[in-house]
Order: C-alpha cells, then structure tokens, then sequence
C-alpha cells in the first residue's frame, strides 16, 4: 500500500489506492464485471447503456494509467475488447458498429499524427489518401471496373486481404507523390497545399465520370465487395452459434479493424522510439539544427507523409468494404478536421492520446451527439426557447470549431500529453516576440535557455 | 497630364512629397494595369494559338473561340477583383504577422451575409425600389466593412493574440478552428431568421446590361454587354485598391504597419504600439474583405454560410501566386489567377468537345497553379527571395 501523505487531496488517494498495489487488481475485476453485467444484461440502445458503454472504454484507459501489472492489464483488455465487446455487439449491433468506426478512426488518427505528431507537418488533406484506398477497392472490386475497360473484370471478394496491403502501397505512393513537390515548403504553405489537395481529389471524384466513367460521379460507387468470410463454418458448427451474415461480418470487421489498429499501434510506438522517430522530432523541433545534425530532410519529411498515407489507405479498403458505398462527399474537407480534431484533442506526438481522441470525436459524433438533439427536441416540444433550426448533429464544423481553437488556447499539448511535445508547447516564450503589456517581465533568477535569434 | 505638371512645379519648388505620394499610390496601379493587359494578351493568344490547332478537325472552332472572348476577359476581370481583394487581407496579416489568417475566406462570407441582411431589411420594409442605386452600394459597403473588420478584429483577440509566439502550427490550427465556427454560427443565425440557408440578395434595379460593342464574326453579329453590378465591382475594387495602396504607402499610420511587418520588436522600440497595428492590420484586412463580400453577393444575387471558404483559398492562391506579404503582388495575382480561372472555366469544354466540364476543373487549376509557384517561384511573381531567419 502507498503511504497516505497528509498534504494529498482526497482524490489523490483515492486515486493512489485504487490505481496501485492489491487493491487496484479487486477494483479492476470488479468494475470490468459490473460493466460486463450491466451491457448484456441491458443490451437494449439507450441512454444507460451509452454509459455503461462508455465506462467500460473508460476502463480500458484507466487500467493502461495504471500501476498494475503488464500481464494484468493485457489480459482485462484482451477480454474487454476481445471478448465482452464482441458477444455485446451480437446482442446489439449498434455499439458495435460505433467500437469498429472508432477503431478505424484510431488507426486514421495514429496515421495522422505520425505526419501533425512526430513530423510537425499540418496535413489538413489526410482524408484524401483514405479516399483513395478507399476508390481503389470500390472501383476494382465492382462492376465500375468494366465502364473503364470492358475486357476487364472485378476482383474476386477474395482479393480484400491481399488488397490490404495493396491499399498500404497505393497510400504510400499517393503520400510521395503529394509530399514531394510540397515538402520542401515550410509547415503553413504545407497546409494549404494538402487542403487544395485534399480538395483536388474530392473534385476528381466528383467529375472523373467523363469521358470515362471511373469514379460515378456523384453517385458513388454502389454493392462494394464483402471478403469471404473463411470461418462462417467454424462459428456456426465448431462453436455452434447461430449468427446470421449480418452479424457474422460485424464481427468480422469490428476483429480486422482490432487486429489492425492492434499493428498500427505497435509500428507507430516502434517507430517513435527509433532512430527514424527521432529525426521526425528533431525536424519538427529545429529544422536548421536538424539538417546541421545530418538529418536528410526532405527524405525523412516524405517518409512520414508516407507512412502517414500508408495507414490511410489501408483503412480506405477496409472502409469501403465496411460501408458498401461510397461518395464524394463521404471524404470532404470536414472528414479531415474532424481526424485532426482527434490528434490535437487527444494531444500531438502522444499515442495514448490519440487513441482516447479519436474514441471520444467519435462517439461524440455518432452517440452524444444524436442523443443531445433528441433531449433538445423533447425540451422543445415542452417549449422551451431553442431555435427550431438548431439541431446538433448538423452543427459539426461549430463544435469541432470551439474544440480546436479552446484546446489550442488552453491546452495545445492535448488531454494525454506527449512528454517532449509538452515541453516544446510550454517553453513558447520566444524572445523575439514583443512582450505584451500583460505578459509579467522574465524573473532575473530564471536563466534564459537556447539562443533564439 | 494637369496633375502631373503640378507635381512637377511642386517638386521643383522643393515639394518633392506630392509627386511621390502620387508615384506611390498610383504606380502599383499601373502596375497592376500593365499586367491585366498582359495576361489577358497571353491567354487570349494561348486561346487562339489552340483553336488554329484544332482547326482542321472543326472548322468552327475559332469562331466560337473568338465569340466569347470579350465576355470571358470580362468575367475574369470581375473574378480577378474580387480574389484580389480577398488576397489583400491575407496579404497584409502574412506581412505582419506571418500567419495565414485562415478565417479571412469566412469574414468575406459574412461581409457578403451583412449586405443580404440588408437587402432583406429594405426590401421588407418596401424602401428598396424607391432606393437610388448607387446610395444602396454604398450603404452595403460602408455596413459590411464595419461589421467585417470589427468581426476579424474581435477573432484576432480572443483566437490570435493569446497565441503569439507559440509554435507556428498551433494559431493555424486555431484559425482553422475559428473558420468552422464562423460558417457554422452564420448558419445558425441565417437559418433561424427569414433568410434561410441560401438567402437571395434584393437589390435595387440597376438598369439594363450595358452593350458595349458589337462583333460581327460569322453570320450575325455578337454583343458584347457588361453587366451594371460588375461595372460597380470593378469600379468600387480599384477604389479600394487605390485607397488601400494611400493608407500603406503615403501616411504615417502606413509606415508604421510597414515598419511593423518588416521587424516587430524594433518596431516596437521606436514608439509603435505594435499590438494596435496589428490590430489595425486586421481592420482593414477584414474591412476590405466584407466590402468584397458584400459586392459579390450583390453581383452574384445569393448568399450562404460556406461561400467564403473556396474563394478565401483561391485568393490564398493569389497572394502566394503574387508574392505572399506584397500588397501589389496580391492584387497582381489576385487578377491573374481570376483570368486563368476564366479561361479554363469556358474554353476546357470547347477544347476538348464537352469531355470535361470547365467549370469543375476551374478549382483543380487554381491548387496545381499554387503546387507550381510553390515549386518552382515559392516568392511570387513580385516577391522578393528571402532566406528564412534562424
């Protein structure tokens, strides 16, 4: 047991005990099984199993903050996302489908914030190098492949899991083709120039209908291919559990995006740790010290774009697989802020931070917020004064707004910092900027670090 | 040609000041002139060089090329102006402060809201056919620079200020964010008043399409008109365009914000109060903006909430196409760009027989022009190269 010291607050110990020694391992079962009750005792949607839903997220989070042991968590993870989630998704297909759009978030976000995170290099059109795995696949896997060339033919539905990889390479390559006459530009013109990007892509979606019909236009691309499923027998006859298709590929999806992100994540704190990943830091800290310290920078720029895109494209195949159709507008401007949105609510540079960003964005997208409109149309309907236009699941751009501009005010280094990144955010006192009236003149005992021109 | 000899007695008199006010105010304006003769020559000749290509497959080609030339010089002009004078705010910020003031595209938008509102106001109230022309102009200029300019002064307060001397990308992110706020809190207010999403802009009557000449090119002979509200764009933008160039160049007030943008602390040190003309440079920044917003509405005939955000990144395109941080360079390439928009927008479809609809790849062209200029001319077509200072 930790020693109680008088000065803590409540909290503190309450935190201390709980999160350390015996105790932390009754409360996490204990909490993991009351959870576990409450989902699948009361799988119905609503608003108690929202919470129930979210503290059990939460779980997740609080035992990775935690003191216990490596194994312990490992195996409460495992069995909370690998055991419990799943056998509640077959009870409601809601939740799941919000856990599998949230894990492809998370490897959208961990991508991205290889680029915004480690890099320093803003990409406001991430979500092109998504649309474009995602096009691939839709495109190749459907009849839309015989408008281009009636002598070709679609994929088989097998080819999804090759394709995956294929979707990594065509990502990495959209990445270099794009980072390479832009990264030589510094970070502000780079995000312009993504953000054009971005937009590009979204037109030629929208117009690569003529002359040749490549993308449908407008239309989307309808029916895209579902992989076999290869263990439809194992399920149904080894475990003996009667899931109909729909289900089945629920939790087909909801296990690729888990085992993916599961891979992301590794690659991403692998990367982080290397050689590569400290010459991304050292870029996006100093540029000119970098280059002096040897760093190839544009070549280690385009590696992080590539990377980055990589992930993107992958997701892109998984994506449209999931949703069977796709759009233009399914990969706008908006998209991209709101994976952004995740990397700098979460914090850049910091994986667990990401993570927790990117669940929270989408669950306030696809959970809290539909459930805040239902509560304003009923206080409406009771009549209360709320602007019948006003509803909040079409006012996105409004909130994801608010969010990045208050975290950049109050807390650019996110919810779960990253340790470097806190540091650089916070030692912004750069000298070469005229002290406001408000800002207090440096104390003589504080010695001025770095030589900053 | 009486101005000129008056400067010149005056100068010789000892007065040298007037002839190089005038030289300032009106030499980028001429500037300015030179290079929308220039390029309107260039494309047009592009123009006529692609159609003689073609020639021998369609015999018709190069009179209907030539058959909307004239409007299409014209429609770019008015596209020109108005990039122009977008790119002038941004321009002016990046000078000051070297940051991209995101949220600019969204003060235009909202210049342009105010007029609506306006319009709306006047015509309810039964004032509007009874109102001259030109007073209503006025009125919607005067109300979208005010509430414009006061608008990106109060973001530049709460969004900006607290921010500077951060890590660069952290107020670009936080403009980004201000700019969601703007299109959504003008959609929130639009769609809960009369106006609704895509408010229709009342306007007085301005009288019939001006014809200017006629062509006789073929069997029958082809107007060239002009339509009165683009007239008054083009008018009220190179009014601006030359007041704005007075402000910066021949006042004191515009020494200062050169001063300013050129070395802030040792701006600073000499008595300028740096925070106010930082200030300032956002009024008028976001004054011109909402005047340009204000004038493409009443020229366009309808607003919305997200207008603001495609032509605040083409006249980004603009103020780096003419040298991000010179003011004469954005204008520049505020009208060369609004040109080669034109001319992609109405010849991609003629050249290539209809595959590919001009109007789509207008947008594609403007972003591959800034990928090239930021490849190949990252200082503009006016800029100065710089070495970045470490």
């Amino acid at each position: 047991m930790t020693p109680a010291v008088p000065s803590e607050s409540l909290w503190e110990r309450v935190k201390a005990t709980l999160g350390n020694g015996p105790t932390a391992y009754g409360f996490f079962s204990l909490y993991a099984l009351v959870c576990t009750w409450l989902l699948i005792t009361n799988p119905r949607t609503s608003l108690s199993t929202d919470i129930a839903f979210v503290f059990t997220l939460l779980l997740v989070l609080l035992v990775y903050r935690s003191g216990v042991s490596m194994l312990f968590k490992l195996g409460l993870v495992a069995v909370l996302l690998g055991l419990v989630l799943p056998y509640f998704g077959t009870l409601n297909p809601f939740y799941i489908d919000v856990a599998t759009q949230a894990g492809i978030f998370v490897a959208l976000a961990l991508g991205l914030n290889v680029v915004v995170g480690f890099a320093g290099l803003l990409d406001l059109g991430y979500v092109a190098f998504f649309a474009v795995g995602a096009y691939a696949w839709a495109i190749l896997s459907t009849p839309q492949i015989t408008l281009i060339n009636p002598a070709w033919s679609p994929l088989p539905p097998i080819m999804f899991y090759p394709f995956l990889v294929f979707g990594l390479i065509i990502g990495a390559i959209t990445g270099v083709l794009l980072g390479l006459p832009v990264l030589r530009l510094r970070g502000d013109y780079l995000a312009i120039v993504t953000l054009g990007f971005g937009e590009v892509i979204r037109v030629l979606a929208n117009n690569l209908d003529r002359p040749i019909n490549i993308t449908n236009g407008s239309q989307g691309i309808r029916e895209i291919a579902r992989p076999p499923l290869l263990f439809t027998g194992f399920v149904r006859d080894t475990l003996g559990w009667q899931l109909d298709d729909q289900q089945l590929y629920q939790q087909f999806f909801y296990f690729t995006v888990l085992i993916i992100v599961l891979l992301v994540v590794v690659v991403v704190s692998r990367l982080k740790g290397s050689r590569i990943g400290r010459a991304w830091e050292a870029i996006r800290e100093d540029e000119t010290a970098a280059i002096a310290q040897g760093i190839p920078l544009v070549r280690t720029k385009l590696l992080a774009f590539a990377v980055g895109a990589s992930f993107a494209g992958a997701m892109g195949v998984i994506f449209a697989s999931k949703q069977l159709f796709i759009n233009p507008p399914t990969f706008d401007l908006l998209r991209s802020i709101n994976i952004l949105s995740m990397v700098i609510l979460g914090g850049m540079g910091s994986i667990p931070g990401v993570i927790l960003g990117s669940v929270l964005v989408t669950m306030l997208d696809l959970q809290i917020l539909p459930r805040t409109a239902n509560v304003l149309r009923d206080l409406q309907r009771a009549g209360a004064p709320i602007p019948s236009a006003f509803d909040p699941t079409q006012y996105q751009r409004l909130l994801f707004g608010i969010l990045l501009v208050l975290m950049m005010i109050f807390r650019p280094q996110g919810i779960l910092p990253d340790e470097r990144r806190k540091e650089e955010l916070a030692s912004s006192n750069d000298p070469s900027v005229p002290d406001d009236i408000e800002r207090p003149p440096p104390t003589p005992t504080e010695p001025e670090i770095g030589l900053k021109s | 040609m009486a101005a000129e000899v008056k400067a010149q007695a005056a100068a010789q008199s000892g007065q040298r000041s007037l002839l190089e006010t005038l030289r300032t105010v009106f030499g980028p304006v001429v500037q300015l002139f030179l290079f929308i003769v220039g390029s309107a020559l260039v494309l047009s000749l592009i123009v006529i060089i692609l159609a003689l290509l073609q020639i021998g497959a369609r015999p018709d080609i190069l009179t209907r090329a030539l058959t909307i030339l004239p409007q299409v010089i014209i429609d770019g002009l008015v596209r020109g102006f108005l990039f122009a004078t977008i790119a002038l705010g941004y321009t002016m910020v990046y000078g000051v402060l070297e940051f991209i003031n995101f949220a600019h595209g969204e003060i235009f938008m909202v210049g342009g809201v105010v007029g609506a509102a306006i319009g709306l106001f006047l015509a309810s109230s039964g004032l509007l056919p009874v109102m001259p022309g030109w007073l209503f102009v006025v009125l919607v200029i005067a109300a979208g620079m005010l509430v414009s300019g006061t608008l990106a002064v109060t973001v530049e307060r709460v969004a900006y200020r607290p921010l500077r001397g951060s890590p660069r990308l952290v107020p670009l992110i936080s403009a980004i964010g201000v700019s969601l706020v703007l299109q959504d809190l003008v959609r929130l207010i639009m769609t809960s008043t009369p106006m609704g999403f895509n408010a229709r802009y009342n306007t007085p009557d301005f009288g019939a399409p001006i014809r200017l000449f006629e062509m006789t090119l073929g069997e029958r002979p082809v107007p060239v008109i002009l339509s009165p509200k683009a007239l008054i764009f083009i008018v009220a933008s190179v009014i601006m365009l030359i007041g704005l160039n007075y402000l910066v160049n021949a006042t004191r007030l515009g020494k200062a914000i050169r001063a300013t943008a050129q070395d802030m602390p040792t701006a600073s040190l000499m008595g300028i109060n740096v925070n106010r003309i930082v200030a300032l440079t956002f009024l008028i920044g976001g004054a011109l903006g909402g005047a340009a917003g204000a004038l493409f509405g009443l020229n366009v005939g309808a607003v919305n909430p997200y207008m603001g955000f495609i032509p605040g990144l083409k006249a980004f395109t603009a103020a780096v196409l003419g040298g991000i941080g010179n003011i004469t360079g954005a204008m520049v390439g505020g009208v060369v760009l609004g040109f080669l928009e034109a001319f992609v927008a109405s010849y991609l479809s003629l050249f290539t027989d209809g595959a590919l609809s001009g109007a789509a790849y207008a947008d594609i062209a403007a972003f591959s022009i800034l990928i090239l200029i930021l490849i190949f001319r990252p200082s503009g077509l006016l800029g100065e190269a710089t070495t970045q200072k470490v």
